[in-house]
């Protein structure tokens, strides 16, 4: 498909969760108490954005992502939050 | 349109989603054993689930002329638990003989643990020595990454495992790579806000070729769309791919990984 096309197609979308993320992190300013690692991690995520490949969204996949390699002694629960917070355990 | 749904929990579903699905052109649906939600309390409990699974499912779809095939296995979520996973491993091979059972699945990883990882080996062991296929779940967000890559590691670590019968599924961006170049089917899961978009599905389609993919819904009891995979089918027709490119990839590619089972026979 031409540039012209996916803009066509997609545009309208792209610009509702771009807002999204500007209307997300506005809140989240005016929210108090400290916020936990998700918001660096979210931060971090989207400096992502700005390389120039077109691998920006396994870059932002692999930057919420443990990058840790051995198997853990104990799961910590069932669950998954969508950022990697470093812990000591092994 | 015709499509199969590789990949759907119907038991967590109602009626009137099969109707919708056999109305959307869906031609049979197969569903892994998974978690419940919550924690069974004894192998009694998966015993009854996989009696539900070949016996009562099957004829709950049968009702809208849809065929529905199983797979049977104790899901990673309760295999930190290992002796209740090899009570539960124990109880399988007495299923396996079943019409519908299609292999071993969806067994994987959840929080990527020691214990996870050696029910996983028990269970390729298991479809193995029974010359299964196999369905791999792969970890959910932060955990997909690494449980990925422990995954394949401990597949390619038998020697009797072919890749070609095993699919790994709900892969990504930073997943699908891995999965392909090892020689595995890749499954796609479409959700409306963890794993991916229909627009997402369709980019990896193009960007990483089609020949060993397949894409599903995995509709559960969570926020899921069972009719996901048509409607993934209509944005690819927006997205400009010909009806024969559309019904390789939502027909006849689950096809050509399923009916590696003689059982699966819809054509
Ligand atoms: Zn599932």
């Amino acid at each position: 498909m031409t540039r012209q096309q996916l803009l066509d197609l997609y545009f309208m979308d792209a610009r509702s969760k771009l807002i999204d993320i500007a209307a997300f992190l506005d809140r989240m300013d005016r929210g108090e108490g400290e916020p936990d690692f998700r918001l660096d991690a979210f931060r971090k995520a989207l400096a992502e954005l700005h390389r120039g490949e077109p691998e920006r969204a396994k870059s932002v996949l692999m930057s919420l992502s443990d990058l840790t390699v051995e198997p853990i002694a104990k799961a910590p629960g069932k669950g998954a939050v969508g950022a990697w917070k470093m812990t000591n355990e092994k | 349109m015709r499509y199969i749904e590789p990949h759907g929990h119907m038991v967590s579903r109602v009626t009137d989603d099969y109707e919708a699905m056999v109305l959307a052109g869906c031609r049979a649906v197969c569903e892994p054993a998974f978690w419940a939600g919550y924690d069974r309390s004894g192998p009694e409990g998966f015993y009854d689930y996989f009696c539900q699974l070949t016996d009562y499912e099957p004829k709950r779809a049968a009702k809208f002329g849809l065929p529905h095939f199983t797979w049977l296995c104790i899901n990673p979520k309760e295999s930190e638990d290992t002796k209740l996973a090899e009570e539960v491993i124990a109880l399988i091979p007495q299923f396996l003989d079943r019409p519908s059972v299609l292999g071993i699945g969806e067994i994987g990883l959840n929080k990527n643990t020691r214990n996870e990882l050696k029910i996983l080996e028990q269970h390729i062991d298991l479809a193995a020595r029974h010359d299964q296929l196999i369905l791999v779940h792969t970890p959910h967000l932060e955990d997909k990454h690494k449980g990925t890559r422990l995954i394949l590691d401990a597949l390619k670590a038998d020697a009797r495992i072919q890749p070609g019968r095993v699919i790994i599924d709900h892969v990504e961006e930073h997943t699908i790579q891995m999965v392909l170049d090892a020689g595995f089917w890749a499954g796609i899961t479409l959700y409306p806000e963890s794993k991916t978009t229909p627009a997402r599905a369709i980019d990896m389609y193009e960007v990483y070729g089609g020949q060993r993919v397949w894409l599903n819904s995995a509709c559960d009891w969570g926020r899921s769309d069972p009719l996901a995979v048509p409607k993934t089918a209509i944005e690819m027709r927006r997205r400009g791919h010909a009806d024969e490119t559309i019904d390789q990839l939502v027909f006849q590619n689950p096809i050509r990984f399923l009916g590696q089972n003689p059982r699966f026979t819809v054509r």
